[in-house]
């Protein structure tokens, strides 16, 4: 059994023109048997900053309030919000002070920069980032999200089209994965707002 | 600091109030030699008076004029040996800093942090407050031209134009009179040099000066070499 795999999860992450679209699972499980199916993954800490947060479920929470707890000094320190690339940084640092005792996840960061550009940025669970134009995945499911990803996947896409794309290769994906589905929730973030959709799959 | 056989401080309350330590501090930084600041509204320069005790002492070496981050600098009046400290100290924090961010720290974030130590430093055990005044050059996230003045009890304040150290009072009362809201940088460096002329004991070189200079269009910070210095002396006279 592996630590990373007991809850379940699947994440993904997606750039479109000038819009950036995240979307989860709602599945909690307690490795065979499913306890949640309303399990948020992906929070908002800001407008235009999202992060997923895939692996033990404990965890999940628990960066999520650290994180939550390092941004707000940041506002309230520099006077400013944070941007996705200074966030994503961040959490990379936080993940690697933990190296060796690490915290069970494998985050996606998904936000619009100052100018409004999409950012993506995902990392391993110490912290190793990697940052893409196109997609990123986490989870339990990523050989079936990558491959959705790679398959369905145009550069600059609009909202609507984005959110099409990202629905249709999620949805995919956890079909073929026990650990992760019962519906998703879908974000697209643009500079204008953002417009979130629950998606009703599979309800297994 | 907190595993010596003080643990409590040497900087108390006097009956009426005052941190006498703190005051004695800031009397050490009133003997220093004079530093000032300018804020332009496309950069900032800061200057001091090098002079030292005398003409055999190789004045390239000494450095008052500090980088603390590659957009922000410092300058100050008072105890050398204490200044170097805290540049050794704010350099390190600032490093900290872009480890973890992996963006260069604002100057209004160095000098809260720098001005924390300071005020640490007054109320930790066995400890003295530090002997200097900073003055700090920079530009802030959004690319605001910024000076700020530390004090030795922590309290620091952002500034137009200021200065510190022997002859502060006509120095400021100079700068009251020359500066104007939408000063450029050059005619900011000029008016630096002229005002650290006034209170100068004897002749102004570039040699015997300082100067430290921040632009808005590369937010770089840079000492001026002797050479520019000497331009705009030239161009002074």
């Amino acid at each position: 059994m592996s630590i990373l795999e007991y809850n379940g999860a699947a994440i993904i992450g997606m750039a479109g023109k000038n819009c950036v679209g995240i979307a989860s699972d709602n599945r909690l499980g307690a490795q065979i048997q499913t306890v949640a199916t309303d399990f948020k993954k992906v929070f908002s800490m800001d407008d235009k900053l999202y992060v997923g947060l895939a692996g033990l479920a404990s965890d999940v929470q628990t960066m999520h309030n650290l994180l939550k707890f390092r941004q707000n000094l940041y506002e309230l320190r520099e006077e400013r919000s944070v941007s996705p690339k200074v966030f994503s940084n961040l959490l990379s640092s936080l993940l690697y002070e933990k190296r060796f005792g690490p915290y069970f996840i494998e985050p996606v960061v998904a936000g619009l920069d100052e100018k409004n550009e999409p950012f993506l940025s995902a990392m391993d669970l110490i912290g190793a980032p990697s940052y893409h134009e196109d997609f990123v995945v986490s989870g339990t499911a990523t050989a079936n999200m990558l491959g959705m990803c790679e398959t369905l996947y145009k550069p600059d896409m609009e909202p609507e089209e984005l959110f099409e794309t990202l629905s249709q290769a999620l949805l995919a994906s956890v079909d073929r994965d026990s650990l992760s589905g019962w519906g998703a929730v879908v974000h697209i973030v643009t500079k204008d707002g953002v417009i979130t959709r629950e998606l009703k799959g599979r309800q297994d | 600091m907190g595993d010596s056989a003080y643990s409590f401080s040497l900087t108390t309350f006097n009956r009426t109030g005052k941190l006498l330590q703190i005051e004695y501090a800031l009397n050490a930084v009133a003997n220093g030699r004079t530093s000032l600041g300018i804020c332009a509204k496309d950069g900032v320069v800061i200057a001091t008076d090098k002079k030292l005790a005398s003409t055999l002492v190789d004045t390239e070496q000494v450095r008052k004029v500090e980088n603390i981050t590659d957009g922000a600098g410092f300058v100050y009046s008072g105890v050398g040996p204490d200044y170097r400290v805290l540049v050794r100290k704010a350099r390190k924090s600032s490093q900290s800093y872009y480890l973890t961010y992996r963006e260069p720290q604002p100057v209004s974030q160095l000098v809260k942090g720098t001005a924390s130590v300071m005020q640490e430093y007054t109320q930790s055990g066995g400890v003295r407050p530090f002997g200097v005044s900073l003055l700090v050059a920079g530009t802030d996230a959004d690319g605001t031209p910024r000076l700020y003045q530390v004090d030795p009890s922590g309290a620091y304040f952002g500034w137009k134009a200021t200065a510190i150290g022997k002859n502060y009072v006509n120095a400021k009362n100079f700068l009251e009179r020359r500066y104007q809201e939408d000063m450029e940088l050059e005619d900011a460096i000029h008016t630096a040099l002229l005002t650290l002329r006034e209170g100068f004991e004897g002749e102004m070189t570039s040699q015997n000066i300082e100067v430290g200079v921040v632009s808005t269009t590369d937010g770089v910070f840079r000492r001026l070499t002797p050479e520019q210095i000497q331009d705009y002396l030239d161009e002074a006279s």
